[in-house]
C-alpha cells in the first residue's frame, strides 16, 4: 500500500491547524466582543498582530541565557507536533503511532516546563510569579487532562488516537455516561490550560491577576509572536481533542481525498460553535482568585476519575 | 566448566575489593586514589556492565566458591535478572566513579584513603548481593553494603547532625536487615540448606508464604527507602560526597529492588494478589508523599534525596500492579508491569545518578547546598547546567528522554486492567494512575522550581556566605561523569526497544511469560507494549519531528525577517528598581502547593505583626512521621531499655547468680 495520500493529508493537516489556528481566536475574540456589546474586531486581527510583531525589532534583556531564545521555537514545535497528532481532519494518519494520548499531554508538559523555565530566566519578579502560577495550574489539569483521554483509552481498549476516534465515531448510538463526566472534566482543563476566564484572563495585564501573561513579559517581536502563534495552536489543539473524543462525527480517513470537504465542513461547524460556546463562557463568568484554581481543577480531576470508575462500573 | 559472564562478573567484584585494598596503601597516596584507582574502577565497572548484560542473554550459570564456613560455602549464581541489576550497577558506578576522581581532587590523603576503601568495598558488596545464590552470602554482602556505606555517610564525622543521620541510617538499615534473615528463616523452615536452590524448592503454606512476602517487604522497604521507613533517606544521602550520594541514591536503593524482586517473584514464586494491593497502596503513598516533602525542600541533595523516596514509590506501583495482574492469572499483563518497574529502577538510576553529580558541581564550584543562595549559575557553569537540564526533563517524565519511557509502561500496565473479572480491584487499577499522573506533574513543578532558581535568574546573595571556592564550572573528568550518565538518559530514552528486548528475557526467566510477540517484533522504532493498535511512541518520530518543525522555524523566521536584536534592561512591567532579591526564592515557589496541601505538612511558621520593629518571617516544615511513629518508637525502646537495665547491678555476685539461674533453666528444658 503506498503511503503517500496517507503522507499528503498529515502534511494538510499540520500545515492548516497551523494557519488556521489565529483565526479561531479571531471568532472568540469577535464573538466575546458582540456578547459584551463591544463593537468587534476583524477576524483577522490576530494575523495582523502576528505580522507586526514579526517585523519589530527583537528587545532581550542582558543576561537572558540562550534557553530564553530558543523557548519560543521549542514552543510553537512542541504545539506543531501536537497539531500532527491529534486527528483533526483525518484518522490514521501516519505519525499519530508515532506519540499516543499519554505522549500528547506529555507534549503539552514539555511545552509548560520551557515556557516556566523561560520565564524564570531573565530573574524578574513577575516572571517567578507567572512560572510558580502556571506550574500550580499545570500539575492539577495535566492528570484531569490524562484521567479524561483514560476514559475514552477504556471504552476503546486503547491509547492511540486512531483508534479510540475510529471507535467512537463508528459506535452504534450507544450513549457513554461515563464520557459525560469526562467531557465537563475536559472543559474544565481546557479553560484552564488555555489560560481563558475563569482561571486566567487572556486580556489581562493587571500585575496580581495574570498567569499566562506574566511569563511572557519579557518576550517581544518575533519571539513572542511564536509564542502567541504557540497559544493559539494549542486552543486549536485542545478543540480538536474535544471534537475526537465527544464529537467525532464527520472525520475522514487519512488518503480518503473524496471525504476531505465533508471533514472541512463539519470541523468549520464544530469550530465555530466551540468558539462561540468559549466566548459565552467567558462572558458570564468571572475570574477567580488563583487560589480557587486548584479547587476547580481538582473538581475536575474528580469528575474524570469518577468518569472512568462509572466505566468501570456500568461494564462490569 | 567455564562460565565467562560469571566468572567476569566475580573478577569485576574482586578488582574492586583489589582497588579498595590498594588504596589503604599509603605510597601512592592521593594521587594514586585520584589518577588511578577510581578510573580503573570505573573500567570495571564498564566491564561488569558488559558482562550483566551478556548474562541475560546466556542461560543461568552458578558456582560454589571455596570461601566460607566449612560445610557452609557461599554459593554464586548469574541469571538474567542478576545480570540485568549488574548491568545497573556497573553502568552507572561508571560514570560515578569517573566523576568522584575528579571530584575527590583535593581531598586530603588520609581521607581519601578511607574513602577510596569503603567505596570500592561498598561497589563490591553491591555486586555480591545481586550475585549471591544462597541467604548466607546474601546477608553477609547486605551488611557489608550497609556497614560501607554507613561509614561513607560519616565521611564528615565530626558534624553533630551528621553522626546522628548516620545513626539513624545503621539502625533502620539493621531493622530491614533483621526482617530479611526472618524471611529467610521462614522460607527455609527447617529443612534443608540455605541456598536459594533449597529456598525455591520450599513449599510453603498460604499463612507462611504471605508472612514471608511481608517480612521481605518490610525488610527490602526499609533499605529502598518506602514510606513510613523512609526517614533514614533524606538525612543520610545528603549527609554523604556527591559521588557517594549519587552511588547510594541511584544504586543502593536498586539492590533493595532487586531483593524485593528475587524473594517474591523468585524464592516465593507463588504470588498472590493480595500481596500486590499491599505493595500497590505503599507504592501509592510513598510517591506522593516522596513528592510533596520534595517540593518544600530548599536544601539541593534533600530536595533529590525525597525524590528519591518518590521514584522507590512508582516503582512500586509497577511492581504492586504486576503481581495483582499475576496473582488473578494474567501473566502477560503482569509481565509488563514488571518491565516497567525494572525500566523504572535503571531509568531512574541514572537520572537520579546525574542529578546528584550536578548537586556536587554546585558544591564544589560555589559551596552551595541551599536553593535560596544560588541564582545564575547558568552562566558560570554552562556545562553543568545543560547536564542537569537532561536529567531534570528526564526525572519529570518529559519525552523524549528515559523517565517517560517507564512512566508509559506502567500507565500501559494500569490500563490492562479490564483483562480482569474482579470489579473492585480493576476499577482501583486506574486510581494507582491517576496518582502517578499527579506525582509526574508535582515532580515537574519540582524541576521547574530546582533548575529555574539555581541555574536560571539572577544570582541571589547568599544568607550562608561560602568558604573559597573557585565560582568555574567542573572539571574535565566531573563532566566526563555527567556526560556519560546524560548521555545514558538520551539512549534509554531514545532507544527503549533494546532495553526492553533484555527486560524480556529477565521477565520470561523470572515468570515463565514475556511481551507479546507483535511487542517485540515492531521494529527498533517503535516502542508497542501489547499490540500496535492498542498503543505505540517512538522516541526517535518525536524529537525528529520537533528539531526538525525548530529549525524549520527558525529558518523562515530569518529568510523572511530580519534577526534583529536590541539589548535592553528587564522590562517587568516598567517596575523602576528589581534586585535579584526580588526573585521567587525556593520557599516562595513552593508555598502554592504548601497552601493546597496544608493539612499534610507539619508547619512551625511565625509571622511577623504589623508593629514588630524587626519583622522577621521564619517556616519550618516537618515530617509528621516522626512525630506519630519514630518518636513513640524511640519512647519505647528507652522505656523498655530502662526496665531492663534494673537487671544491671553492677556486682559480681548478682551476675553469677543469673549464670546459674540460666543453667538450671537449660539443665530443666534439656531434660
Amino acid at each position: 500500500m503506498s503511503q503517500a495520500p496517507a503522507i499528503a493529508f498529515q502534511a494538510v493537516q499540520s500545515v492548516l491547524v497551523v494557519l488556521a489556528a489565529p483565526l479561531v481566536l479571531g471568532w472568540v475574540n469577535q464573538c466575546r466582543a458582540w456578547l459584551q456589546n463591544r463593537s468587534a474586531p476583524s477576524i483577522l486581527l490576530p494575523y495582523y498582530t502576528l505580522a507586526k510583531l514579526f517585523h519589530k525589532d527583537a528587545v532581550i534583556a542582558e543576561h537572558a541565557s540562550p534557553l530564553f531564545r530558543l523557548t519560543p521555537y521549542i514552543l510553537f514545535g512542541c504545539m506543531w507536533l501536537a497539531a500532527g497528532v491529534v486527528p483533526v481532519l483525518a484518522t490514521s494518519l501516519p505519525f499519530a503511532p508515532a506519540a499516543d494520548i499519554i505522549a500528547l499531554v506529555a507534549v503539552f508538559a514539555l511545552a509548560r516546563v520551557f515556557a516556566s523555565l523561560a520565564a524564570m530566566d531573565i530573574g524578574t519578579s513577575f516572571g517567578g510569579l507567572g512560572a510558580r502560577r502556571e506550574m500550580l495550574i499545570g500539575f492539577l489539569a495535566e492528570p484531569a487532562m490524562l484521567m479524561t483521554l483514560f476514559t475514552a483509552a477504556f471504552i476503546s481498549g486503547s491509547t492511540s488516537f486512531t483508534t479510540i476516534v475510529a471507535t467512537l465515531a463508528h459506535r452504534e448510538l450507544a450513549i457513554y455516561p461515563s464520557l459525560a463526566f469526562a467531557a465537563v472534566a475536559f472543559l474544565m482543563v481546557l479553560l484552564a490550560e488555555n489560560a481563558r476566564i475563569p482561571v486566567d484572563n487572556p486580556t489581562t495585564h493587571l500585575e496580581l491577576t495574570m498567569v499566562h501573561e506574566a511569563m511572557i513579559l519579557e518576550y517581544s517581536a518575533r519571539h513572542l509572536a511564536l509564542v502567541e502563534w504557540a497559544a493559539a495552536i494549542k486552543l486549536f489543539a485542545y478543540m480538536t481533542i474535544g471534537f475526537a473524543l465527544f464529537a467525532p462525527w464527520g472525520i475522514a480517513e487519512a488518503g480518503d481525498w473524496a471525504a476531505l470537504p465533508l471533514a472541512l465542513a463539519a470541523l468549520a461547524v464544530k469550530l465555530a460553535l466551540a468558539g462561540a460556546g468559549l466566548a459565552l463562557i467567558e462572558t458570564v463568568s468571572a475570574k477567580f482568585r488563583i487560589f480557587r484554581a486548584p479547587e476547580f481543577l481538582s473538581t475536575a480531576f474528580l469528575l474524570a476519575v469518577l468518569g472512568m470508575l462509572i466505566h468501570f462500573l456500568l461494564q462490569g | 566448566m567455564i562460565h565467562t559472564a560469571l566468572d567476569g562478573a566475580l573478577a569485576c567484584a574482586l578488582a574492586w575489593l583489589l582497588l579498595a585494598a590498594l588504596a589503604l596503601v599509603p605510597a601512592g597516596g592521593a594521587a594514586f586514589a585520584r589518577r588511578i584507582a577510581f578510573p580503573l574502577g570505573a573500567v570495571a565497572g564498564l566491564a561488569l556492565a558488559a558482562f550483566g548484560l551478556l548474562a541475560i542473554w546466556e542461560p543461568p550459570a552458578s558456582r560454589t566458591l571455596v570461601l566460607g564456613l566449612p560445610d557452609l560455602p557461599f554459593h554464586v549464581r548469574l541469571d538474567p535478572l542478576a545480570g540485568f541489576f549488574l548491568f545497573l550497577l556497573g553502568a552507572v558506578s561508571a560514570g560515578i566513579s569517573v566523576n568522584a576522581a575528579g571530584y575527590f581532587r583535593a581531598e586530603a590523603p588520609g581521607r581519601l584513603a578511607l574513602i577510596g576503601l569503603q567505596y570500592f568495598v561498598f561497589l563490591a558488596s553491591m555486586a555480591m548481593v545481586v550475585l549471591a545464590d544462597d541467604a548466607y552470602l546474601f546477608m553477609v554482602a547486605w551488611e557489608t553494603m550497609a556497614l560501607a556505606s554507613y561509614f561513607l555517610v560519616t565521611t564528615d564525622h565530626d558534624q553533630p547532625a551528621i553522626r546522628s543521620a548516620g545513626f539513624l541510617y545503621l539502625l533502620i538499615a539493621h531493622l530491614g536487615a533483621i526482617a530479611i534473615l526472618l524471611c529467610f528463616g521462614i522460607m527455609h523452615g527447617g529443612r534443608g540448606d540455605y541456598t536459594f536452590e533449597a529456598l525455591r524448592a520450599a513449599e510453603l503454606a498460604p499463612y507462611w508464604s504471605t508472612t514471608a512476602f511481608l517480612l521481605a517487604f518490610f525488610g527490602f522497604g526499609a533499605k529502598a527507602g518506602m514510606i513510613p521507613l523512609h526517614a533514614w533517606l533524606p538525612e543520610a544521602h545528603p549527609a554523604a560526597p556527591s559521588p557517594v550520594s549519587a552511588l547510594m541514591s541511584g544504586v543502593m536503593l536498586k539492590t533493595a529492588i532487586y531483593g524485593m524482586v528475587r524473594v517474591v517473584y523468585d524464592l516465593i514464586g507463588d504470588v498472590r494478589w493480595e500481596w500486590g494491593l499491599v505493595v500497590l497502596a505503599i507504592g501509592a503513598a510513598t510517591t506522593l508523599f516522596g513528592v510533596l516533602y520534595a517540593l518544600m525542600q530548599h536544601d539541593l541533595k534533600r530536595l533529590l534525596a525525597y525524590h528519591s523516596v518518590e521514584n522507590i514509590g512508582i516503582i512500586l506501583l509497577g511492581l504492586g500492579m504486576s503481581l495483582v495482574f499475576i496473582g488473578f492469572g494474567h501473566p502477560a499483563a503482569g509481565a509488563l508491569g514488571l518491565i516497567a518497574a525494572l525500566y523504572h529502577t535503571l531509568n531512574h538510576a541514572v537520572f537520579k545518578g546525574l542529578l546528584f553529580l550536578g548537586a556536587g558541581a554546585i558544591l564544589h564550584s560555589r559551596g552551595l547546598r541551599d536553593l535560596n543562595d544560588m541564582g545564575g549559575l547558568v552562566r558560570t557553569m554552562p556545562r553543568t547546567a545543560l547536564y542537569f537540564l537532561v536529567g531534570a526533563l528526564a526525572i519529570s517524565a518529559l519525552p523524549p528522554l528515559n523517565g517517560f519511557v517507564s512512566e508509559w509502561l506502567t500507565f500501559q500496565t494500569a490500563l490492562q486492567a479490564p483483562v480482569l473479572r474482579e470489579g473492585a480491584v480493576r476499577s482501583l487499577l486506574p486510581l494507582f494512575a491517576a496518582t502517578l499522573a499527579l506525582a509526574g506533574a508535582l515532580t515537574a513543578m519540582c524541576f521547574v522550581k530546582v533548575y529555574g532558581i539555581a541555574f536560571l535568574g539572577q544570582p541571589r546573595e547568599p544568607r550562608h556566605p561560602a568558604r573559597e571556592h573557585s565560582g568555574r564550572d567542573c572539571g574535565p573528568l566531573e563532566q566526563l561523569g555527567m556526560a556519560w550518565l546524560a548521555a545514558g538518559c538520551v539512549a534509554l530514552g531514545l532507544f527503549p526497544t533494546a532495553m526492553l528486548a533484555a527486560l524480556d528475557r529477565v521477565s520470561v526467566a523470572l515468570t515463565g511469560t514475556g511481551l507479546a510477540d507483535e511487542a517485540l517484533g515492531a521494529g527498533w522504532l517503535w516502542l508497542v507494549p501489547t499490540t500496535a493498535s492498542q498503543a505505540a511512541y517512538s522516541p526517535v518520530i518525536f524529537l525528529v519531528v520537533i528539531v526538525a518543525v525548530v529549525l524549520l522555524t527558525i529558518l523562515l523566521v530569518r529568510r523572511f525577517y530580519h534577526g534583529r536584536v536590541r539589548y535592553s534592561h528587564p522590562w517587568d512591567c516598567g517596575f523602576p528598581e528589581q534586585t535579584a532579591r526580588m526573585q521567587d526564592t525556593a520557599d516562595a515557589f513552593g508555598q502554592p502547593i504548601r497552601h493546597v496541601f496544608g493539612p499534610l505538612y507539619l508547619m512551625k511558621r511565625h509571622l511577623p505583626g504589623a508593629e514588630d520593629p524587626s519583622p522577621r518571617f521564619t517556616l519550618k516544615i516537618e515530617d509528621r512521621h516522626w512525630y506519630w511513629l519514630y518518636l513513640p518508637v524511640a519512647r519505647l525502646a528507652e522505656y523498655v531499655s530502662a526496665r531492663v537495665a534494673a537487671l544491671q547491678r553492677g556486682r559480681i555476685g548478682v551476675y553469677l547468680a543469673y549464670s546459674f539461674l540460666t543453667l538450671i533453666a537449660l539443665l530443666a528444658f534439656a531434660t
